[in-house]
Formats: structure tokens, C-alpha cells, sequence
């Protein structure tokens, strides 16, 4: 089942296009990495794929529904956390996810239920009753992840979610995402950390607007005789700075 | 005397709490002049505390940082005349244009006309954002903005300089770009200060200090720092990783099992070979791609301290 399909997506500013007829799709249940140089073009075709952006052309489909009529559609089925977590510094835990519960418009049952859902699956019981500002920068983003899970949502986009994370809350919070995966759910993230790129199963590489690279991590590095992903991009990112621009 | 004179920074018993949180707990090392010094850790270790301590905009509970032999906190005016300061955010102008934003800093550090268009020519060289100077900062490039706050930071010359976290968020490539530039800045004398979240740029550094939780866990050269490291360090490759993590964290043949791109990283005594490791996976029906002895990396040293 294909959980988000591209075609042909393009989008301009003026006359700079930042995405330029970009293809591809995302199985349900994959770990998509979503990787390239600042302004390469991530962040617009994540906006359009999240419905907060109309497409100047091309198709796509998320959750099977289309980002020009069914965006609103879209923002029910889809969790969005990005790395300035958005949470209230002055509400504890507990506060934040009946918060993002109402934004999401559960009922008061339905918050109840899934704020003890999300409180054990993130283990965060404890912290339950504490300001967020005081919450370490580890626990705060699974807190994000948590508010971007609360209606359920089968599709995650993550961006740049780790950043600043110590090593250890870091691999933890993969650990999260591993689990989130097996249970079906389709997680797109973007990340500058290349030993991220390593854990997902098929990763993309933008590059001036355009998909330079898109397979395994494994089949990238034997493609460019690479023992890893960062020697990988470097590669991709470097022979098509070389190459002359297009316009 | 002229050694402490010269001393570029220097942090003795630094200490700072916010409320009931202890941000900074009794911190000491010093900056040499020409070195480029790492302050590596995450987020909330102390790292922007001790930079604004440093630059005056906040007050220590108790210790002291002195700047070329001078308290800072009483030398306000001696600090901020003879140090650059790049702060985490981004703190240009958003509508000003590339140039106008160098113009700017130019002007705020009374430097005179002639001298300024001499200083912008250079720094574009090492920049490369000469065809940019005409665009508005807020419509560059995170890499580029980043290379621009270094610019604007160095058009009056300081002698040390001081960055906290510049590379946050930045992508790989423009990190590789931007620390060169610190490189070269470096070799001609410029004494860096410079925070960050990556490990890996603990390499690039002259010396680097590991900070976790407002503590110092160690100090030194990236090589003596990878020495120190206790254990003997095996790669375990693995088309699963996080299976192959979750079945052996526990496992009390090991010292520690981590999870780290396309394999698991274990540690353990002396006692541990290869061998041993490819019988236990076999004994729990786990894959593995190979096994092979490793010399540690900045994080599984990173890792390994912040353990213990």
C-alpha cells in the first residue's frame, strides 16, 4: 500500500523554482528519509505535502488524498513535529497533550484515553504533572512526538527531529520510531545527522530542487563505494554542485 | 605574567543555577591563543550558559572567566571591543541585504569606509557570497546565513572569536565549508571559541572539552581524548540494528551495546574477541553482516562517559 505518492510535484516562488518536478512514493509502514543541502527544496515539498501549501504543478496524494482539494483532510491524517517543538513552556505535561487534543478536536474521552495511551508508550508518567520548561531537551521531544500523535495519525512527518538531542535521548527516540514503524505507520523525516540516514529503509537525496539519489541506504553506499551515508551525500550533494547550473 | 596576559580565556570554578536547575557546575578550562577549542555537548549541557557568561550578558553564581588576564564581569567595555561574538540564533537583519548587513556591523565598530570595503573584499573570498551581496538575508540559505553572521562577526578584526553552536541545523556539506573557515582563521592567529552539538566536529578541533549536564567529563586533544577510551569497542554489522540492540542492551557478556547507524557498537573487557561476539549472536538466531574491532569514535567515547 502506498502511503504517500508524488508526481511530477513542482513548485515556484517567483521566478526561483524550489521543487522541480520531483517523483516518487512512500510505502505504508517505510522509514523515509528525507535528506539534502539547506535549501535544496525539503522544507517546500514537506509543506505541500502536508497541505499547508498549494503545488504550482504535479500530483500528490497523501493518505490517498490529493494536497490540491483534500489538504484539510490531509492535516487529520498526518502528525507533523518539527525541531522547535511547539510546546506551551509554561503548561506541565499533561497540559500540553489536552492542549493539542482540543486543537485536534478529540472529546474529552477520547483526550483522557489517549493521554494515558501516549503517556506510557513514551514513558513519560512521571513527568507527568511537571512544566515543560523544565523538562530536559530529550524528554521535551518525545513530548512533541506525542502531541503529534495524538488523533492517531497513520503517516509521521518528522523534521529534522533530533538536532541539538544528546547521543543517547537520540537513539532512544530512534528506537521510538522503530516501533511506530512496525506498527504500520508510515514515518518521512528529514535529518542532517548521516548515521540517521543509516537506520531508514530507503532514503532520498534532494539537490537543487530535484531527487539526486533515492534507494537503500545499503544500495547507496554500493553504488558510490561508500562505508557510509555521510561519504555518500557528500558525493551526491558535491557531483551535482559540480555540474553546470541549468540556468 | 605576559602568559596570563596573553591567555585568551580562562574559566576558573565556574557556577550557575537557574532557580532549582544547576546549569553550570563548578566548570574550569582555559582557551589558548591560536587554538581552536571545542565545548561539546547537547543541548541544555551549559554550553550558551558559559558563552554568555564569557560575554558579559550574565552573571555567574560564583568562579570566575577572564578575558587576556582581566575579569570579565568587571571589564565589560575590554571584552566586547576585542572579541566576536556569533550567538546562537541568528541575529542579522532579515530586510537588509548581504551587503548592507556587512556595512552595518562595519559602521557599529566605527571602522572607516575605505577600510571596510578592504575587509568586505576579503571576507567574500573565503565566504563566496560575493554574487549574493545584492540579496536580502533573509531569503539566503541556512549554510549561507550562518557564513554571513561570521562575516559581519569578523569585520572588525577581533582577535578571538566566539561561537555558539554556528552549524546547528546546518547541512553537512556547509558544515565541512564553514569550518574550514575557522581553520584558516586559525592559522593566522585568530583564537576560536566554538560550541556544538555534532561530535564529529570534535576532529577539527585543537583541543576540545566533552560537557553533559553543566560537568566537564574531560578535556584534551581529539587524539589523547580517544585514547583515554577504556574497553576494547567491537562493530557489529547488522541489516537490523535496533533488533540486534534491543536482544543484547541487557546482555551481561557486554559493558554497553549501542545502537549507531548500520550496526550496534558493543563494549567490553578484555576478555571479549570477535569470536565470543559471533557465538552469542548465533546463539540468539540474530543476523549479522560482520564483526570486526574498531578504534572509538567522539560519541562512543561521549556515550561511555556520560554513563558513568
Amino acid at each position: 500500500m502506498i502511503a504517500v505518492e508524488v508526481k511530477e510535484l513542482t513548485r515556484r516562488f517567483g521566478n526561483f523554482t524550489a521543487v522541480k518536478k520531483v517523483s516518487f512514493s512512500v510505502r505504508k509502514g517505510e522509514i523515509f528519509g528525507f535528506l539534502g543541502a539547506n535549501g535544496a527544496g525539503k522544507t517546500t515539498t514537506i509543506r505541500m505535502l502536508c497541505g499547508l501549501l498549494v503545488p504550482s504543478s504535479g500530483q500528490a496524494r497523501v493518505a490517498g488524498l490529493d494536497v490540491y482539494t483534500e489538504y484539510e483532510q490531509i492535516k487529520k491524517n498526518i502528525g507533523y513535529m518539527s525541531q522547535r517543538f511547539s510546546l506551551y513552556e509554561d503548561l506541565t505535561v499533561r497540559e500540553n497533550i489536552r492542549f493539542y487534543g482540543g486543537v485536534y478536536g478529540l472529546s474529552r474521552a477520547q483526550i483522557k484515553e489517549r493521554t494515558e495511551e501516549l503517556l506510557s508508550f513514551l514513558k513519560l508518567h512521571e513527568q507527568a504533572h511537571k512544566l515543560t520548561a523544565s523538562l530536559p531537551l530529550g524528554w521535551k521531544q518525545r513530548l512533541a512526538l506525542s502531541t503529534a500523535m495524538l488523533h492517531n495519525p497513520q503517516i509521521i512527518f518528522l523534521d529534522e527531529p533530533t538536532s541539538g538531542v544528546d547521543p543517547v535521548s537520540r537513539k532512544n527516540f530512534w528506537l521510538l520510531i522503530y516501533q511506530l514503524a512496525s506498527e504500520g505507520r508510515t514515518i518521512f523525516v528529514t535529518t542532517h545527522f548521516m548515521d540517521e540516514a543509516e537506520y531508514c529503509n530507503r532514503v532520498s537525496i534532494m539537490q537543487d530542487g530535484v531527487i539526486a539519489e533515492l534507494d537503500s541506504p545499503q544500495e547507496l553506499k554500493k553504488k558510490y563505494h561508500a562505508s557510509n551515508m555521510q561519504s555518500v551525500f557528500m558525493n551526491v550533494v558535491k557531483r551535482a554542485q559540480n555540474e553546470p547550473d541549468s540556468f | 605574567m605576559t602568559a596570563i596576559m596573553n591567555q585568551p580565556i580562562r574559566v576558573e570554578n565556574l557556577y550557575k543555577t537557574y532557580g532549582d536547575v544547576n546549569a553550570v557546575k563548578k566548570v574550569s578550562f582555559s582557551v589558548n591563543e591560536g587554538e581552536i577549542f571545542g565545548l561539546i555537548g547537547p543541548d541544555g549541557a551549559g554550553k550558551t550558559t558559559i558563552i554568555r557568561i564569557l560575554v558579559s550578558l550574565l552573571r555567574a553564581d560564583s568562579g570566575r572567566i577572564s578575558f587576556k588576564g582581566r575579569d570579565v564581569a568587571g571589564n565589560t567595555a575590554f571584552v566586547r571591543a576585542n572579541i566576536g561574538y556569533m550567538p546562537q540564533r541568528f541575529s542579522l537583519y532579515p530586510d537588509l541585504t548581504v551587503d548592507e548587513n556587512l556595512n552595518f556591523f562595519g559602521d557599529l565598530f566605527r571602522i572607516p569606509k575605505a577600510i571596510q570595503i578592504q575587509r568586505k573584499e576579503r571576507l567574500f573570498e573565503f565566504s563566496k557570497l560575493a554574487p549574493f551581496k545584492k540579496r536580502r538575508t533573509g531569503q539566503l540559505s541556512g549554510g549561507m546565513k550562518q557564513k554571513l553572521a561570521l562575516s559581519c562577526m569578523l569585520m572588525h578584526e577581533p582577535q578571538v572569536i566566539i561561537l555558539d553552536e554556528p552549524t546547528f541545523g546546518v547541512d553537512p556539506i556547509s558544515r565541512e565549508e564553514f569550518w574550514c573557515i575557522l581553520k584558516s582563521l586559525a592559522q593566522n592567529g585568530t583564537t576560536v571559541f566554538v560550541t556544538t552539538a555534532y561530535m564529529d566536529e570534535a576532529r577539527l578541533c585543537d583541543r576540545v572539552g566533552l560537557i553533559f549536564e553543566g560537568d566537564v567529563l574531560a578535556i584534551d586533544t581529539p587524539d589523547k581524548l580517544l585514547k583515554s577510551f577504556t574497553g576494547s569497542l567491537y562493530r557489529v554489522g547488522s541489516a537490523s540494528p535496533h533488533t540486534a540492540y534491543e536482544k543484547l542492551q541487557n546482555n551481561p557478556m557486554f559493558v554497553s551495546v549501542d545502537l549507531f547507524g548500520d550496526g550496534i557498537h558493543i563494549t567490553g573487557d578484555q576478555a571479549l574477541t570477535v569470536n565470543k561476539i559471533k557465538n552469542e549472536m548465533e546463539r540468539l538466531a540474530l543476523s549479522y553482516s560482520a564483526v570486526s574491532k574498531i578504534h572509538p569514535e567522539m560519541e562512543d567515547l561521549f556515550l561511555s562517559l556520560m554513563k558513568k
